[in-house]
């Protein structure tokens, strides 16, 4: 079976198709909340953020050009909405939100059993990376963005993309090593 | 055993979460397979590279969805906008349908053969563009081009209305692609992806890769 592609589905937005928004939202919403979620790291707020997004395509799909592909045209408004979200809240109540969520993991006694499981620690360090490096390792890993699309959305050269998604996996193995996982890299 | 030279394994290295996460290129991919099977620490860290792909992507299922509510504010939002009149499509044949219905009808049969003269002729270049590449392991006599039938993994694919000739050509080159057939009805075009019957699997992994280039519109697997 083969479904409307995405690009028809903006060119039929940007001539006041509802349905064909319908259609997109659906395909998409999933992916973008998640995205914006892991920035935000507010469920409510999130949600707010992507009723803008998608709204921001209904209003702008006559000017979407084809270039990219428009789950990246997406995650670049997403991402343009989450970091001004961000910048609005205060950088201070962002840094208390981080010690926070891994404070809260650690006083958990189920959190404490799933320590023993590696695949678990891990996940919390990823949750414990900077906002810069959790959003690179979303993009590449769960978003299955390549290099190019990436350094579109981020709007960053391709080459930082690459050293950044470096620096996030090796900043991965120093919090794990300081829960006691030696990874033996870097 | 490392075989490669520092700024090289330094660059496979830094593609090696693009390659757990099946985003390189055909060329790329290749690289990062052959430093793979020749560099054990590397290979070490790819199957950490794996873990922190698996680990991420149980991480964001684990997000679950938005409720009801964003959809709902969504379109309200959407109604409370001003009714918009339809834009000029992006379309190309909704802007040629827009443009004919307007015509008289002496007008529309004349512009209709024009059109059509005009699409037979697209479709003969393009062909005659892809199809002079000769297959990569056969061969050509003096006197007549080669007919013999190919073996090999094959596709159908579709390329986007908008890519231009050399684009295509790059991407064919680049991925070791060569055009077997077609224009067939839909404009899609079958195409060898590999001189040797491939795995499923590894079908199915290479559509994926050449998937994310610009240039395709559609691509499936076909016997």
């Amino acid at each position: 079976m083969q479904t409307t592609p995405d690009d028809v589905l903006i060119g039929r937005i940007a001539n006041g198709d509802r349905l064909a928004m319908q259609v997109l939202y659906a395909r998409h919403h999933v992916r973008v909340y998640r995205f914006v979620l892991r920035l935000v790291r507010n469920e409510a707020t999130a949600e707010d953020l992507i009723s803008e997004v998608f709204l921001d395509v209904w209003r702008q799909a006559g000017k979407f050009e084809g270039r990219s592909q428009v789950s990246t045209w997406l995650l670049s408004i997403a991402r343009f909405k989450a970091l001004s979200a961000l910048r609005k809240r205060g950088e201070a109540e962002l840094d208390d939100e981080v010690a926070e969520a891994i404070v809260d993991t650690a006083d958990d006694p189920q959190a404490t059993l799933e320590k023993k499981d590696t695949a678990a620690i891990l996940r919390n360090a990823l949750t414990a990376l900077s906002a810069e490096h959790r959003e690179i390792v979303d993009l590449v890993y769960y978003h299955e963005k390549s290099v190019e699309e990436v350094a579109e959305i981020v709007g960053i050269p391709e080459a930082t993309v690459k050293t950044r998604m470096f620096y996030a996996r090796k900043k991965l193995s120093e919090v794990l090593k300081a829960q006691g996982i030696e990874r033996g890299w870097p | 055993m490392i075989t490669k030279n520092a700024p090289e394994r330094e660059e496979i290295e830094h593609l090696l979460p693009w390659h757990a996460a099946g985003t390189l290129s055909h060329r790329d991919a290749k690289r990062v397979e052959d430093a793979l099977a020749a560099d054990p620490d590397l290979a070490r860290q790819y199957a950490l590279v794996r873990e922190e792909l698996g680990e991420t992507i149980i991480l964001n299922e684990k997000l679950g969805a938005p409720s009801a509510r964003a959809m709902e504010t969504l379109f309200r939002k959407i109604d409370a906008e001003p009714v918009r009149k339809p834009a000029v499509s992006l379309n190309l044949a909704d802007r040629l349908g827009a443009f004919l219905s307007g015509l008289a009808p002496r007008k529309l049969a004349l512009a209709g053969g024009i059109a059509a003269i005009a699409l037979i002729l697209q479709a003969g270049i393009i062909a005659a563009i892809l199809l002079n590449e000769t297959a990569p392991g056969g061969y050509q006599t003096a006197s007549a081009p080669s007919r013999a039938p190919i073996g090999g993994s094959f596709a159908m694919i579709r390329f986007a209305d908008k890519a231009p000739a050399a684009d295509i050509t790059a991407f064919l080159d680049s991925n070791k692609l060569t055009v077997v057939g077609g224009p067939l009805a839909g404009g899609l075009y079958r195409v060898r992806i590999a001189a040797t019957a491939l795995p499923k699997d590894d079908v199915a992994r290479m559509i994926k890769l050449l998937q994310q280039d610009k240039t395709v519109e559609f691509i499936a697997t076909t016997d």
